[in-house]
């Protein structure tokens, strides 16, 4: 069982980065509608103000660490330009990806919008978790707040989504794994 | 008579005083829109222009992507900064704000959609 090097980088920026951001926007999402319901604001210890004040960290961290590495350590193995005449295109996937009119259309536009639309996550949820920890009274008091928290919150997830979404498209049919430097994970025993 | 950005602002069900003013949460509303709109814009410029493209690889291996978020981020957070310095003291009405960071957070969304790039002039 073995994965390359740059085979386990993308792994990580997108299922461990990614795919947790997702979740626990999921998490804020749930929060911010179970708050919609309370009849009076819930009184809060100590230990539950910095527990939750902890997990909004964590997802802006993780939104932050999920688009940072994939523009500066995944996309540049995704765009690099193959050397003249090379024949097998898999090492170099924007490339391989345009060398067919059959899968183009998973760079210019999966790819073109997926790049861009991500950064709106990490720069909503940043904000989302700020006004959620310092306004804590206000978020449970005014409904405008907690209205304009959801929108923000429901805007992250749908483009942290479709990020998501378009990068596993893309490593399905252009996987990120350059010319091969084999990490072993398990030996057969057959 | 009370005004919307006074309705925003309750006071603390425990102590009954009132709570600090919300202009600082407005800014930071109001700044995510901006960054958001920001990065729409600039997704466009690199796009148009090879000159500004050019201009905005900061780190070559990523292209025009690091100059464009890196200058998104920016405007972002020196919204923010100026905002909040501007109506730290201040109640803003926060519905109002929102709806404002919406509009420039959809158009933002847009502008980063590959199809409607394509039906801008010069492409």
């Amino acid at each position: 069982m073995q994965i390359s090097l740059r085979g386990l980088a993308t792994s990580i920026h997108g299922m461990l980065f990614g795919a947790f951001f997702l979740l626990t926007i999921f998490g804020v999402l749930v929060e911010l509608c179970r708050q919609f319901g309370e009849t009076r604001p819930a009184e809060q210890s100590a230990r539950a103000r910095l527990l939750e004040s902890l997990y909004l960290t964590a997802t802006a961290a993780l939104g932050w660490a999920a688009v940072l590495s994939g523009a500066y350590i995944v996309f540049p193995w995704y765009r690099a330009v193959p050397p003249a005449g090379a024949i097998n295109l898999e090492p170099w996937p924007q490339a391989l990806l345009r060398s067919s009119r059959l899968t183009a259309g998973w760079h210019t536009f999966g790819m073109e919008w997926k790049e861009h639309v991500a950064w709106f996550a990490p720069m909503a949820m940043t904000t989302v978790a700020w006004i959620f920890i310092r306004y804590r009274t206000q978020v449970r008091t005014v409904p405008h707040l907690r209205t304009a928290l959801l929108l923000f919150t429901l805007a992250a997830f749908g483009s942290a989504a479709a990020a998501g979404l378009f990068g596993a498209m893309i490593n399905k049919h252009a996987p990120v794994a350059g010319i091969r430097t084999a990490i072993n994970i398990m030996e057969s025993t057959r | 008579m009370s005004t919307a950005a006074q309705q925003s602002r309750p006071s603390s069900p425990a102590s009954g005083q009132q709570t600090p003013p919300v202009g600082p949460v407005a800014a930071a509303i109001l700044a995510t829109g901006i960054g958001c709109f920001a990065l729409g814009v600039l997704t466009v410029l690199a796009r148009a222009s090879q000159t500004l493209a050019a201009a905005l690889t900061w780190f070559a291996p990523t292209g025009p992507l690091s100059g464009v978020t890196s200058l998104a981020i920016l405007f972002w957070l020196l919204a923010w900064v100026g905002l909040a310095g501007l109506w730290r003291r201040r109640d803003v009405p926060i519905g109002r704000t929102t709806a404002v960071a919406l509009v420039l957070l959809a158009v933002g969304f847009l502008l980063t959609f590959p199809p409607f790039a394509a039906w801008l002039p010069g492409k």
